[in-house]
């Protein structure tokens, strides 16, 4: 009896662990299932490369997205990616211990805000100050986003590169201290270089993150279906496109939608891989 | 350990190397930045949303006059339960056997490892296609609470997988042993030895799930939908707080109530950020 519990114990456990691959795969499936007939109605390449979405004239071209989903997210990187790792640098090597674990839960907090409050104070604080700054358009922009976007990946970078940073052998500073290096070329000429695959993790999940943002970003970025034209214009995202159409879709124009989440998906599974190759190649270092 | 130096004896080697001195200063700003952006956007919240909590956002029902979110907190505790209801004991089950059973160099576990690490890395929205696909539209549903539930415990599973590993891991191989060698079989052993001491840190990683539930928006639209009032059963649609908070400020109609509801969003952030981390010291000081 007492075996018998054991093992099908044993099996319960087993099954619960099966459960993120069934996850995985029921995902992949109705994804691909209901957007790949999608693509090829309205043709690969036209869906992938074709300038105009126009639902009510069954125009199904979603470069536009694509092209705005770059954009954005490129904007957030060289928002939030330099600023992001000197506040690593700053967090692991010059911060006050006293004033340390504050720092950090706040880092936390910016991790835990949720990105609808994100989108909001872009809406009410970061909108108008564009429109007054630049008094062009009406702040919803490419910029705007950007800059959101940059903040909500703070965390993100901050974290991982932070802990990059702390295993590196401390000996690495001490010896280059001992040369006559100052502080800040120890840090910046051999820590960071040390902890280098660290530090690309982090940008590379930012760049997970900015890219699958999608409440912050729709608030924001004005959400014109068209080429983006320039950092002070609207632009839409793939998330967005997916947001803000799917409540009243039908027939082609909700596969059409579902096609965007295949591509937006297919992009996350090659910033996964890159992740897991990053992470595999620091692993052998160690 | 390190030498210290005088203010003065620190300002004469950056006189010294410029390229240094200006590195520090860029660190400086940056920290600054970054910190002081979070303090005025908690601040900007707070001081414009705290005049608009008046006791009417709190009636039980919505109407067109008095955007009550009421409901919304009361959907979102119901969404909440759920979920970790489904993702709490699949995450902790799953967690036992990565550590517990699972032979070293597993191919199956190779496998739960990516998977897991792929369902962490997709976006919000990906998922609520999915339960849209899924549990809307496939199992014919509807927008329901429980469709949105069976949605965000799957983004939640891998959060929770993680934190009861790394709790489990972290209890000392002389408990499984010694527990062994009083003669309690694997079961009792998992379940009276190494559970309990693991209990700080699967409840910080739990709460952290809670926290992502709450402020999760792209995931619920379109599977527990957007009614702002309570639905008679879990069969129906009803939005959480987040939601609520997206449609008010998406309409521009309830401005003041969207202030509100996100200096409550906000402040449940703070409590739940503040309950793992404190429950996550207590696991490092038992050590």
């Amino acid at each position: 009896m007492k075996k018998h519990k054991e093992q099908i114990m044993q099996a319960v456990f087993f099954l619960a662990a099966c459960a993120s691959i069934l996850a995985v795969a029921l995902i992949c499936l109705f994804l691909f299932v209901n957007g790949i007939p999608a693509m090829k109605e309205i043709g690969l390449f036209k869906f992938l490369l074709g300038t105009r979405w126009k639902p009510g004239n069954n125009i199904y071209g979603i470069l536009p997205m694509i092209m705005g989903s770059i954009y954005v997210t490129a904007g957030a990187i060289i928002i939030g990616v330099p600023i992001g790792i000197l506040t690593s640098v700053f967090m692991a090597e010059y911060c006050p211990k006293k004033i340390y674990p504050f720092l950090k839960s706040a880092t936390e907090l910016l991790a835990g805000i949720p990105s609808v409050v994100y989108g909001f104070f872009g809406l009410v604080v970061l909108v108008p100050f564009v429109r007054e700054l630049f008094q062009k358009g009406n702040g919803s922009s490419m910029l705007t986003a950007a800059v959101l976007l940059g903040i909500m990946i703070l965390p993100t970078i901050i974290g991982v590169s932070e802990s990059a940073l702390r295993a590196v052998p401390r000996s690495y500073y001490e010896g280059s201290l001992a040369l006559g290096a100052t502080h800040e070329r120890s840090i910046f000429m051999v820590m960071l270089p040390a902890a280098k695959s660290g530090v690309i993790a982090g940008v590379v999940l930012g760049v997970g993150r900015a890219i699958g943002e999608t409440m912050a970003v729709v608030m924001v970025a004005g959400n014109q279906a068209r080429m983006p034209a320039g950092i002070l214009r609207g632009v839409r995202t793939m998330t967005s496109n997916i947001v803000l159409e799917m409540g009243y879709a039908a027939d082609l124009h909700r596969e059409a939608l579902i096609a965007t989440g295949v591509v937006l998906f297919v992009f996350i599974l090659i910033i996964n891989f890159c992740v897991a190759l990053l992470n595999k190649g620091d692993g052998s270092h160690a | 350990m390190r030498n210290k130096k005088t203010p003065g004896q620190k300002l004469k080697e950056y006189t010294r190397t410029p390229g240094s001195m200006i590195l520090m200063i860029l660190v400086l700003l940056s920290a600054v930045i970054t910190f002081s952006v979070l303090l005025f956007l908690i601040a900007y919240i707070l001081i414009n949303g705290v005049p608009h909590l008046t006791l009417e956002l709190f009636s039980w029902t919505y109407t067109s006059e008095n955007a009550s979110m009421l409901p919304s907190i009361i959907n979102t505790l119901v969404v909440t339960f759920l979920s970790l209801l489904i993702a709490v004991p699949l995450g902790i089950f799953s967690a036992i056997y990565l550590v517990e059973y699972a032979k070293r160099g597993n191919k199956l576990v190779k496998v739960i490892r990516l998977t897991t690490e792929t369902l962490s890395g997709i976006p919000s929205i990906v998922y609520g296609l999915f339960g849209a696909l899924f549990f809307v539209t496939a199992l014919k549903w509807g927008y329901s609470l429980l469709a949105g539930a069976l949605t965000l415990s799957i983004m939640i599973l891998p959060l929770i997988m993680r934190t009861t590993e790394e709790a489990l891991k972290s209890v000392p191989d002389s408990f499984r042993e010694g527990s062994f060698g009083l003669g309690a079989g694997k079961l009792r052993t998992v379940f009276r030895i190494v559970l309990p001491s693991a209990i700080p840190g699967i409840l910080a990683g739990v709460i952290l799930a809670v926290g992502r539930i709450v402020g999760e928006t792209a995931a619920l639209i379109y599977t527990a939908g957007a009614v702002a009032n309570v639905p008679s059963s879990i069969m129906g649609s009803g939005s959480t707080l987040a939601v609520h908070m997206y449609n008010l400020s998406r309409e521009g109609l309830y401005m003041d109530q969207a202030y509100a509801v996100s200096v409550i969003l906000l402040l449940l952030v703070l409590l739940i950020n503040w309950g793992s981390g404190a429950l996550a010291k207590k696991l490092t000081k038992g050590k």
